[in-house]
Formats: structure tokens, sequence, C-alpha cells
């Protein structure tokens, strides 16, 4: 073994001395870099939700509100493709009937109901004329524009992201999203806002560029292609909660974090009994291994 | 030392046989319960199911054609029968079947003309094929089956008759399946 | 120690199985009666956990491409049918993703724990070495499987990567772009690209399998090393490996799943990206795009050069320090519980292999240490995370290639016990064996 080893020791010792020099190299030779744009926004501290922790759970009729803010509100420029009419009545969704758990959620009245206020395009099976019919609770949600390049169109450029799993896809998630909502500022002095914009500090963005003001109090933040949308009385409440700002802003964040993760309730739950059996199970076996080994000095 | 480290049995046999199996039992139920959801996932999924009814238009089909949708992922019969072909089944109604039905039984009372099946063959899933056989039915290519207007079973090695599915008027010419 | 069998037929059945194919009597050598050094710690218990983690990621796996879509256009939605419309599949999924994440997490402790106890050293070679080929197999599995849901990291993970291999360029001008349009398949990270991708994302696993089962042989061969590393002398070394190591094996798998249900139900995107939920899109690049936390340090060992092909080089040498490892340490003792000097490099390799996981998660250009601030922007200016990546870079190459070859030659080493039992027996030696002590390079 060791003459072996002495071998390869040998063998490899020019190796290591090329691969040090290529370490020389690396530390020190070409040190700058240049630099990289950085990407600031607010930090979204400051809101709670009903559905954090391991117990939390979704407020139903926060769902319901919220559901109504993405249809009022969102749904003008925003689609949900991922979503369908008949997820809304789904197990622990918006328009869940927990006195029919067994109904089908797509045979549920409310996901019909909702379904029925839409219409989606479809082929007519007679003439293949490409025609509108009622929408079914099967069906995905209805996209406000028929593809990527009517939306851009109709929104000066910028594409309106889809919201299925927006909460999931922003850091920060439905903090984040219940923040930039309200976040809206008067850009402050020496910003040079581009036309179609508005500064949102809680948007991601580097405002270098933009800054006419000292270099070291760039401010955080960054534009968005969407005005400010929730204003107080913008959608009203059906049980009566007040259509604060706030308010709304809250029930979207919610409804969208529950679009992004519908099963998180049954997750944490099913989490919960996993848990509590493991450990159990963990107890059980750990006393078995002390009866095993008792008598081994080890 | 030794004889210690390989001593299986010491006093108290009882407690630690207990223990044991306790630890052996729970794992076997946390194994049982952990197959679960992998088997479940092997059923239909939300989407699948959502799409378990459809609604059909049937007023452009005209008597003695069959129009055939998909639903569930096989064909649906919808027949517009001729009087002579409802005269037919039902003159059979008592005839020696394999899997004896009267001609009623298989449509929607005052709706006698519409015959409304799966069009699988209940041998092994085949498509039988509209207006041919001895009965005027439907013929299955595969093996043989020979069924009637009424889709019931005559000939051939096929047990049941045609399956009727849930189905129900919505309108006079509309019909919902499923 | 892989003496004569001590397995039994029963029954007549067994007994006729055994002439024929004796694979319960390799099920009874290899699992039950195998004599297993009575003194190992928990550190030892990371195999049983990593064999747990690869059937656990073979059948969630399974099932999961049972219901995936591998197509550019649909990749991504049928992910999100998985953790939506397929009953619990959202479970599954979860499992998966995070399964990867702890089959790391034990991978690196059961490396962790044979670099310290010299698991890789004679006459465990040929074992240390498979076990580097399971740990690339797992990279490259990994690292194709996170491409599958078609997200923008998954996007942006294999333009990088695959992009690696163009450096390539500057060895043999041409064969880097060979090999990374051979990748690709196309001019681009495309459908092709994806499609090749689950292919061998769904085939690689069932390597490591087999090599595993390779690991295990040569693992049988020796026998386990211990944490005093001394060689087993006498049956009073050992308990079989039934029911001592079962029961406590089963134990920290116990204990280890309770880690891994708590990411899986209470924190199943934690070592996500956000980004990734987001479909990928050819046109634009996250502003922020790292790896998975398991390949941070050597992302981190890429970044600390300016020169592509050197920092690919560094990289793959990286890896490569642990295939040379068992000729790399000169040492003769083989756990470092008798190697004071040893056990401290050792725990600054730890530290910075760690530390170059941290700084492979920050920008290049961030500031460790703040020094003075620019005049121009007011940026604080000092030590940057790519400076700190070269000194800890340079560290962890100079453990393998300086410290392990140095130290074996100079360090005074503590007293090895002459075999296992000897530290835990009373004090006299009560019932010493006859003729255990031979001498430590019997084995050798």
């Amino acid at each position: 073994m060791t003459d072996l080893s002495m071998g390869f020791r040998t063998a490899f010792s020019r190796v290591r001395v090329s691969m040090l020099a290529v370490l020389a190299v690396a530390l020190f030779g070409v040190a700058a870099q240049p630099a990289l744009a950085k990407t600031t926004a607010r930090e979204a501290e400051g809101v709670s939700f009903s559905f954090e922790g391991p117990f939390g759970v979704f407020d139903q009729a926060e769902l319901q509100r919220g559901y109504k803010v993405y249809a009022e509100v969102c749904s003008a420029c925003h689609s949900m493709k991922l979503l369908s009419y008949r997820d809304l009545a789904q197990a622990g969704g918006p328009f869940y009937d927990p006195k029919h758990p067994n109904l089908p959620p797509a045979q549920s009245p409310y996901a019909k109901a909702i379904a029925a206020q839409y219409k989606v395009s479809d082929i007519d099976h007679d003439t293949g004329d490409v025609i509108e019919r009622t929408a079914t609770p099967a069906d995905h949600f209805r996209a406000p524009f028929p593809n990527e390049y009517a939306a851009r169109a109709a929104n000066g450029g910028a594409l309106p992201p889809d919201l299925s799993v927006i909460a999931r896809a922003r850091e920060g998630g439905p903090a984040y999203i219940y923040k930039l909502l309200l976040g809206y500022e008067e850009p402050p002095k020496g910003m040079t806002v581009p036309d179609g914009k508005y500064y949102n500090p809680y948007m991601p963005g580097d405002m270098g560029s933009f800054w006419s003001g000292p270099k070291d109090k760039v401010p955080e933040g960054g534009f968005i292609s969407m005005a400010k949308q929730l204003t107080p009385d913008r959608v009203q409440f059906d049980d009566k909660t007040p259509s604060t700002a706030e308010n709304e802003a809250h029930a979207v964040a919610t409804f969208l974090a529950w679009a992004a993760d519908p099963h998180m309730v049954e997750r944490k739950q099913t989490g919960l009994a996993v848990m509590l059996f493991l450990l159990v199970f963990t107890g059980l076996t750990y006393l078995s291994y002390r009866q095993i080994w008792r008598n081994v000095a080890h | 030392m030794a004889e210690t480290a390989h001593e299986t049995h010491g006093e108290e046999p009882h407690r630690r046989d207990f223990i044991h199996i306790a630890a052996m039992a729970t794992g076997a139920v946390g194994v049982a319960a952990t197959v679960w959801p992998f088997i479940d996932q092997m059923n239909p999924s939300g989407d699948t199911l959502a799409l378990a009814s459809i609604e059909q238009d049937i007023s452009k089909v005209t008597p003695g054609q069959q129009l055939v949708v998909l639903w569930r992922g096989k064909p649906v019969f919808v027949r517009h029968r001729t009087p002579a072909e409802i005269a037919a089944a039902v003159k059979d109604d008592h005839a020696d079947m394999r899997d004896p039905a009267t001609d009623a039984s298989r449509t929607k009372p005052g709706k006698q003309e519409w015959l409304i099946l799966i069009g699988v063959c209940t041998h092994l899933g085949c498509v039988p094929s509209f207006g041919t056989g001895d009965y005027g039915g439907w013929f299955c290519p595969c093996h043989g089956s020979v069924y009637d207007t009424a889709g019931r079973i005559r000939k051939g090695p096929a047990p049941k008759n045609l399956e009727l599915p849930d189905y129900e008027f919505t309108g006079p010419t509309k019909v919902k399946i499923g | 120690m892989s003496g004569h069998s001590t397995y039994e037929p029963k029954t007549s059945f067994e007994r006729w199985l055994d002439v024929r194919l004796p694979i319960l009597r390799m099920a009874h050598d290899t699992a039950i009666d195998f004599p297993t050094p009575k003194n190992l710690n928990y550190w030892w218990t990371f195999g049983g956990i990593l064999a747990v983690c690869l059937v656990i990621q073979i059948v969630t796996g399974l099932v999961l491409a049972m219901h995936y879509v591998a197509n550019a256009g649909l990749a991504f939605n049928s992910v999100e049918h998985i953790m939506r419309d397929v009953n619990h599949g959202w479970m599954i999924r979860y499992i998966h993703a995070n399964g990867a994440s702890m089959f790391f997490l034990a991978v690196y402790v059961h490396i962790a724990r044979g670099l310290y106890y010299g698991s890789y050293k004679a006459p465990r070679e040929i074992l240390w070495l498979l076990g580097c080929v399971i740990y690339l197999l797992m990279m490259a599995t990994a690292f194709m499987g996170y491409v599958l849901p078609w997200g923008q990291m998954s996007y942006y993970g294999a333009v990088v990567i695959t992009n690696l291999f163009s450096a390539f360029d500057r060895l043999i001008p041409g064969v880097g772009t060979a090999i990374t349009t051979w990748l690709w398949g196309g001019f681009a990270v495309d459908n092709a690209t994806l499609n090749r991708f689950f292919s061998l994302h769904y085939l690689l696993p069932f390597m490591i399998a087999g090599v595993v089962g390779l690991h295990i042989w040569a693992l049988h061969v020796p026998g386990n090393n211990n944490p005093t590393g001394v060689d087993v002398k006498s049956k009073e070394d050992t308990v079989p490996f039934h029911p001592y190591y079962t029961v406590k094996d089963a134990f920290a798998i116990l204990v280890f799943l309770l880690l891994f249900s708590w990411f899986v139900f209470f924190a199943p995107e934690a070592l996500g990206h956000a980004d990734n939920q987001v479909p990928a899109n050819p046109l634009v690049t996250p502003i922020h795009i790292v790896p998975e936390w398991y390949f941070l340090p050597f992302y981190a060992i890429l970044r600390a050069v300016p020169d592509k092909l050197i920092g690919v080089l560094l990289m793959f040498s990286a890896i490569a320090m642990l295939f040379l490892l068992p000729w790399l340490d000169t040492s003769k003792v083989r756990s470092m519980r008798y190697r004071p000097m040893a056990r401290w490099f050792f725990l600054i390799f730890i530290a910075a292999t760690l530390g170059l996981g941290w700084c492979g998660g920050k920008l290049p250009d961030d500031v460790v240490i703040a020094v003075g601030q620019d005049a121009v922007s007011g940026e604080p200016t000092g030590f940057t995370v790519v400076m700190l990546s070269r000194v800890l870079a340079t560290y962890y190459f100079a453990y393998f290639l300086l410290v392990l070859p140095l130290l074996g030659l100079f360090e005074k080493t503590l007293a090895v016990p002459d075999t296992i039992s000897t530290p835990v027996l009373p004090k006299g030696g009560a019932s010493m064996p006859t003729g255990a002590t031979a001498s430590p390079e019997k084995k050798g």
C-alpha cells in the first residue's frame, strides 16, 4: 500500500505544481470585475395572513372577497390560465360547500353559476366556425387577451403576468403582493419616470440610471407598468366588509395565495398527522434500540 | 463480554417483546398509510373528472342515422331510430336472449326514437359498426358480436347488452350525458 | 471478514432455493449476520439513510413520470397539473423535490464522515471511488431533474451548465461548441434538450442503484471502518448487523424523516427559488440566478476565477480531489480521532466548504468586510465575496494537495488502541482476548 501511494504521489506532484500556479493566478490576478446591477426593493413587512404558520387556514369569506377583486379588477388584464371555474368549489376553495363534501367540484352550483357568467371560445362541431359559448366549470378561467401579442399591444408593450402561481413566483409571496398593490408613491425629486411607468418602492428594480440625486441615495424599488388599481370603493364586498384599499389588497393577496397553493391547508394538516406518527414511531424504535443494545459495551 | 453481547434473552421477556412488536406494528401502519397516496394518484385526476359530463345538441340527427360523440374517452352512440327499427326491437322483447331486456327499459319514456348507448362492445371493448349484422343494429368487427336495434346482444361472444350511460334530456333535442 | 457463510436453510424450500440461487444466503450474510464493528456511532447511519433516500426518489419519480409531460410547451403546466389535479400529486412532487435536497444533505454528511474517519484509506479505496462515482451520478441526475419543471431557473440552469462545456474551445477549438450543440440538440436549450434530459434523468437513478450495489459489495469485503479506524481483530469487536444495526439505522432514518417531513409539509418551497415558478422564457434571464444549494460551493469556485476555462477546470478539479484522496493522504493512522492536528485542518476544511456555499449564493461583488467607500457611487468597498471565494477555494485545494500529503509525514499522532474493544473495556482489560495484539499494519 505504501509503495503504491508513494508512486502515485510522485506522479501527481507535477499536477499539483501546475494546479498551484493556476490558484495563484486566480487569487492574485485580475481582481476587478465590472460592477453588477444592484436590484433593490423595500422589504414587504408588517402584514399578516390567516394562513401563516403550521396551523394557519384560509378564511373562506376572504377568499370569496379576493375572488371578487380578481374578477372585477385584475382579470381585465391578468389571466389565470392554470385555474378552472371548478377549482373555486374544490375542498378548501372560495366556494366550497362543506354541507356537500362529496359533490364533485364540477357539479357545484356555485362553480356553474360563476362559469355561466363567462363566454369562452370553442369550435362549432357542425360548421367548424370559431364560436363563443357559455363556459362550464371544467373550463379554464377566461383569459382577457387571446395571446401574448394582444396582451402586450393593449398594455403599452408590457405583458401583464399570469396570476395562477404569482404568490409562489415572487419573493415575499402574498405579503409582497399586498404591499406592491398599496405601495405606489410619488416619485422622489430627481427621479425621471419613463412614459407609461409608475414608481413603486416594493417593485424590485435598479433606479441608478433614472436618478439624478446623490449617488449614495438611490431610491429603492423600481418601475411598474401597472397604475395603482385598488382604491376605496373599487370593489363592493357582498359581506359588508368595508371597501378600503387595504381590505381589497389583503383579500386579493389571500385569494392569489390560495390559487398558487390550493392544497396548502390539506398539506399542513397531513403534515401534522405525519409528524405526530413519526414521533411515536421514532420513540418506540428508540426504546427498541435501547433494549437490543442494553448489554453491549460500546 | 462476548456472552452478554450475543445474549438474546434476559429477564422480563414479555416487556421486551412488547416494545419490538409495537415498533414493528407501528412501522407496518406507516407503510400501509404511505402506500395509499401512491395508489390513489392512479385514480382519475381532478381535470379528468371534471370532463365527466357533456351536453349535446342532437337536433341534426335524422331518423335512421346515428351520431357518435366522445364521452370519457369512449364513443357514445346517439341513434335516431325509424319506426320500423323500434317495431323490430319491441317485437323481440320476449325472444330468447343472453341478457334479456325490453326495448322500453333501454330508452327514456316518450323518447323511444332516441337510443343512447356506450359504443363499446361488452366482449373486449371494440367499437361495433353501425347498421350492420343480422338484426340491423350493430356488428362488432373484432369477434363478431351482433346487436339488435335496441343494442341487445343477439349473437356472438359478448356477454351483455351495450351499456346505457347516465343521461337526461335537458330540452326536446338536447341531451346531457353523464 | 467475508469468511464462511453462517446461513442455514430452515425449510425444504429454502434448501431447494439455496442450491439453485443462493439469494437468501446472500441476504443473510450481508444484512442479517454480517459482523459489524460494535462501536459505530450515528455518523455511520447515513449509509442507511441514503439508501432510503434513493428508494424514495425512485418511487416518487416513477409516479411523477406517469403524469409529467416532457415537452417545452407543456412541461410547466404538467407539473402544475400534478400539483393541483393529480390525487396527492402535490405531496408526491414535494417529496421528490425536497428529497433531492435531503439526499444531498445526507450524502455530504456521509462523505464528511468518510473524510474524518479515514474511510477512504486502504483497503477501502474502491469503496471510496465507487462512492465518488455515485456522487457524480447524483449531481448529474439532480441537475437534469431540476431542468424538468421548465421554469426560469430550470431553463437558465441548463443554459449555464451546458455552456460550461463551451470553455473547452480554448483547449481544442471547436470541441466545446460541438459538445454544447450535442447536449442541446439545437441552437440553444430547447425542446430537444428537455426531452433528452428527461430520458437521462429517468435512467441515471437506476445506474446509481447499480453502483450502490457495487458500493455495498465493496463494503462487505473489508467490512466497515469504525470510529477508531482500528481493524476488527476478533469476534468480540463485532455484533451481527441484525438486529443491532437494523434498529439503530431505523431510529436514525426516522429522525431524518422527521426533518424531511417538516420540509415537505411545512416549508416545501423553502429550498427552491421563486423564479422557478415563472415559465421558462428564452428572452429574459432572471436578475439573480443561483444553482440549488447543494451546488453552491462548486459555483463559488467557478466564479472565483475571472477566466472561463480555468474556472470550469477548477470546478471539475474540486470534485476530482475526492477521487484522488486515497493516494493523497499519507497518514498511517486512519481515524482523525488520533490525529489532533489533522482534526483542526479538517474542521477548517468543513468551514471553508460551507463558506464557499455561502459565497455561491451571493453576488460576486457583494462586500463581506467594508473597508472604504466608492468615491462615485458611495457603495462600500473592501473585501468582496469573490475575494473570499478565492481564499476559501485555495484552502479547499490546499487541504487535499498540501495538508493531507504533508501532515501524514510530520504530524504527531496519539496512541491508537490495539483493538476496537480496548477503549471501552474496564480498566485493566479484564477479558482481553489472546492474540488480539496484532500489529496495525497487518491488514494494509
